[in-house]
């Protein structure tokens, strides 16, 4: 294949500082640094909650110096633009649908061993929830979810 | 090939653990990374350990990392991509950012095991 001929305007590495809406979207990519720190920091915390009790206080202490807290604050920052841009997008991937659907019968082509043939199917149509629904319903699960962590450690 | 029959398996665990982040990670940091480290909350050891041993939670904190793991790969790997326009380094990255991850969750099953 020969190379495109067709003239590419050269984008600067650093696109994304020139809107507010480009920012944004790295900020949200760059959410997955302190996804991966986290797992890392959960990681370790096991281990040492499994070692004994002075590991589990060992990794505390070292978890409450002053660069770790900074660190987890700017974390706990990033996962909430998290959570709060992955439960936007949801009701754009996936259609939700309520008790006012109802399945249709409908045909569909499909190839078998090669012949084109027509198959008989349902589709669910219909009672389709709104965005805003759905979006509220996942922060209630995030509430229930968060409420059960904190009892489930407090106890 | 194998790339392309691979790729979709990525997605799904990009999205798993874009749920699950989503869900669990704002109060675990809240949790173990602020308040407990900072003594605003005392959780008794032998009670952490009990919960933390046992078979369901150290099932669902496996799965919670390997996830989280896999997710924070795959968007990173997009973000060296576009964001730094690293399109050369492709192999590498993908290598250093699944490969990061795969090493990650077999670290992680042996931590779960090991309590």
């Amino acid at each position: 294949m020969s190379a495109p001929t067709t003239y590419r305007q050269p984008v600067s590495r650093l696109w994304w500082l020139k809107k507010r809406t480009y920012l944004m979207f790295v900020l949200r990519e760059l959410s997955s640094i302190f996804v991966a720190w986290f797992a890392v920091f959960l990681m370790i915390m096991i281990f040492a909650i499994g070692r004994g009790e002075e590991s589990y206080r060992n990794f505390m202490n070292w978890a409450g110096s002053p660069v770790v807290i900074v660190i987890n604050v700017v974390a706990l920052a990033f996962s909430i633009l998290h959570t709060v841009t992955w439960f936007a997008l949801t009701p754009q991937a996936m259609v939700v649908r309520g008790p006012g659907s109802k399945q249709v019968p409908a045909k569909k082509e499909v190839t078998v061993a090669g012949r084109r043939m027509t198959a008989a199917t349902v589709v669910r149509v219909g009672g389709r929830m709104p965005s805003g629904l759905v979006i509220a319903s996942q922060y209630v699960g995030l509430a229930v979810v968060s409420a059960f962590i904190v009892w489930l450690v407090l106890q | 090939m194998t790339k392309r029959r691979i790729e979709p398996i990525l997605w799904l665990l990009f999205s798993g653990g874009g749920v699950v982040a989503a869900v669990f990670l704002p109060i675990l940091i809240l949790l173990f990374g602020l308040a407990i480290p900072l003594g605003l909350l005392q959780p008794d050891y032998n009670h952490l350990h009990a919960v933390v041993s046992y078979w369901l939670t150290r099932l669902v904190l496996l799965g919670l990392i390997v996830l989280m793991l896999f997710h924070a790969a795959h968007r990173l790997r997009y973000t060296l991509h576009d964001g730094l326009q690293l399109k050369r380094l492709d192999k590498p990255i993908e290598v250093l950012c699944y490969g990061g991850a795969l090493v990650g969750s077999v670290v992680t099953l042996l931590i779960v095991l090991s309590i």
